[in-house]
């Protein structure tokens, strides 16, 4: 299991070709009160940098991208009832969908868990 | 919170210097607060055996409904007429309007709304009509929106003015339409509509809601279209470039005609967001700028009441190029006499049969089309470009009395137009925010500016004082705003985090209405049942 980031503060966690997408803690923080969460369908293909997700806070409604290209295998829907679980574990139980990677290396443009930090910090 | 419906009132401390942290909890029998009264809705306060009117007693009729008869009762409070009276003027005074002081929202209605337009509105000739009337007894109203379009396409340089959209998301839906009208005429079917960050938030939806595929374009450093970037993306699949300029950070663009000249090379459209033009009126054409539509908010520039007072209405002016596949009806002089064109067949010529079709039922806000004229007429030419110089003047007079307190992020590139664009970094370190802020500005007796928008600025704050604003009236902003800056990065943050103290209502859960909104009234046993 392996960790990636985009600069736009998604992640994505990597077992061989299957993939978890969320967004990162920063990113909650910056949206605050998470009030709806729009994930895509199992079945639904995704293209890297393209918009996959809608994430509803009580300051703006925002597209979440796919940070890898694929198909989309599963979105949690637990989501749908409790969107508080992006801002209480954005990288844990608020994931927002599954997927198979179509081009595993489109991972080698993201950015590491220390790299990301740095990235971070720099904002 | 007493017995949760009526809100506990605290004591303000008298002395600024006091301890502003320590406030008493006090509560009142009644819950008003001196002369500002507490309002139940009117189904906690009506009850059954009230009634305003004297009814007779129904007469016994053999029902014809079929078992469909209703036996519960409808649940109506009653009420007395006085109840009735009372509530509304006890609502409409918690309310915060353009009427009772600055309204630096800067949307929909914002500035204010003249009388004599009322006046004029209210004519029997313009009131009393009826959009399925006989053409022959409404020639006075279609005369006077044929000179409304005058004035649109004259203070525009566009050839053509589609009249019927009826607010500014709508005038973008009906430029798009003749956009996409246009590509489809030619066979081209174009797939992406280009939108700048520094767009209006209704842009990209337009796009989206046409089947086009959006694409953002970057701000550059200075707030503005990163030209370069836009040129990049430009090719055979863009249909067209929706841009706001002014833009949403209150800029203006600078390079719209090196922009205009790439979109038109690459085949493509423009389409300019026209809500920002009461910061432009009378100075800049956007025809002369190469825009092929533009909506133009009457609401806005034009001082037609909306936002609560009134309906909006975005008429749309085109570009030779896009002007035959405007929608229809549309109002057309013929000798002496003004007719409406309803159905493109009925053109001698055939250079509207093109049209995408129609928008609406009839031909528009009429009730608008009046206010909007008479402010035209009332101002002159002379006086509507003051209304752009005022309201540019009066946002940097703004923006110039609070960039030392407050962070103005393209406050160094120039003068801004009709918006004051601020973050909050100058907060950063207190744990306090754009919402703390806007909350202590409502203790001020103020309405909040736009918060958290345009999304380019962290923590957004934009002020649009229009030109209705006197400097007095701008000085009273100025010094508030300047006042809760100045404390929350002086005193301790937990005040104003419950901000605001002395407003009808304290600090409201924003997260918890919109995660679980409760729409509509029920008995508070059916409540307690549902839950």
């Amino acid at each position: 299991m392996t960790l990636y980031f985009t600069k736009d503060h998604e992640w994505v966690s990597v077992d061989g070709t299957s993939g978890t997408v969320g967004i990162t803690d920063y990113a909650q923080g910056q949206l605050g009160d998470v009030v709806f969460v729009e994930v895509p369908a199992a079945g639904t293909t995704v293209t890297k940098g393209t918009a996959a997700a809608v994430v509803e806070s009580v300051k703006a409604a925002s597209d979440v991208y796919s940070p890898v290209s694929g198909a989309v295998t599963g979105a949690n829907a637990a989501l749908e009832a409790e969107p508080a679980l992006v801002n209480t574990d954005p990288e844990g139980r608020g994931w927002f969908f599954t997927l198979t990677l179509s081009a595993p290396d489109e991972l080698d443009g993201l950015m590491d868990e220390a790299a990301y930090k740095t990235f971070v910090a720099s904002l | 919170m007493g017995n949760g419906r009526w809100p506990s009132c605290p004591t303000p401390d008298p002395s600024p210097e006091g301890e502003g942290s320590k406030k008493e909890e006090t509560m009142t029998y009644t819950g008003n607060r001196g002369l500002m009264l507490e309002e139940p809705l009117l189904f906690e306060k009506g009850a059954p055996d009230r009634c305003g009117v004297d009814l007779p007693d129904v007469p016994a009729v053999a029902s014809r409904l079929g078992g469909l008869d209703r036996h519960r009762p409808i649940g109506l409070p009653g009420m007395s007429e006085p109840d009735v009276v009372r509530h509304f003027t006890r609502l409409s005074r918690q309310n915060y309007a353009i009427d009772m002081g600055i309204f630096p929202l800067g949307s929909c209605t914002m500035k204010h709304n003249p009388r004599l337009n009322e006046k004029m509105a209210r004519l029997p000739g313009f009131a009393d009509i009826h959009p399925l009337q006989p053409e022959a007894t409404v020639q006075g109203a279609l005369a006077l929106i044929d000179q409304l379009a005058h004035w649109l396409t004259t203070l525009t340089n566009m050839p053509a003015v589609a009249m019927s959209p009826k607010a500014g998301a709508h005038g973008e839906l009906c430029g798009m339409l003749a956009i996409r009208a246009a590509h489809d005429a030619r066979g081209d079917a174009r797939k992406v509509v280009l939108v700048p960050e520094s767009a209006h938030g209704t842009n990209p939806a337009t796009a989206a809601f046409c089947g086009y595929a959006v694409e953002n374009i970057p701000a550059d450093a200075r707030g503005r279209v990163d030209l370069a970037a836009m040129r990049a993306r430009l090719g055979p699949d863009v249909a067209a470039v929706m841009i706001t300029n002014p833009n949403t950070c209150g800029l203006f663009e600078p390079d719209m005609i090196a922009i205009c000249d790439a979109v038109h090379a690459a085949g493509a459209f423009v389409y300019c967001d026209g809500a920002n033009f009461n910061a432009i009126v009378g100075r800049v054409r956007p025809g002369d700028l190469g825009i092929d539509a533009m909506h133009i908010n009457l609401h806005k520039t034009f001082s037609t009441p909306h936002g609560g007072g009134g309906p909006g209405s975005g008429p749309v002016v085109f570009s030779a190029a896009l002007a035959p596949f405007a929608p229809l009806p549309f109002v057309r002089k013929v000798g002496e006499r003004f007719e409406l064109v309803e159905e493109a067949q009925a053109l001698a010529s055939n250079d509207h049969d093109l049209s995408f079709g129609r928008m609406v039922a009839f031909h528009g806000q009429m009730g608008m089309f009046v206010r909007a004229l008479s402010y035209m007429l009332s101002h002159g030419a002379d006086g509507l470009r003051q209304v752009a110089e005022d309201a540019v003047l009066n946002a940097n007079y703004v923006l110039r009395s609070l960039e030392d307190v407050f962070t103005a992020p393209f406050a160094a590139s120039g003068p801004c137009m009709h918006e004051a664009l601020f973050s909050d970094d100058f907060l950063e370190g207190t744990g306090l925010t754009t919402l703390d802020l806007a909350k202590a500005l409502i203790d001020e007796g103020f309405h909040p500016m736009t918060m958290y928008f345009p999304l380019v600025v962290h923590g957004a704050m934009l002020v649009e004082p229009t030109e209705t604003e006197s400097k007095a009236s701008l000085d009273q902003l100025i010094g508030a705003l300047r006042s809760v800056a100045t404390r929350m990065l002086a005193e301790p943050a937990e005040a104003f985090k419950t901000s605001p103290h002395l407003a009808p209502r304290r600090r409201l859960d924003e997260t918890a209405a919109a995660r679980r909104p409760v729409l509509t009234w029920r008995e508070p046993e059916e409540l307690a049942a549902a839950e």
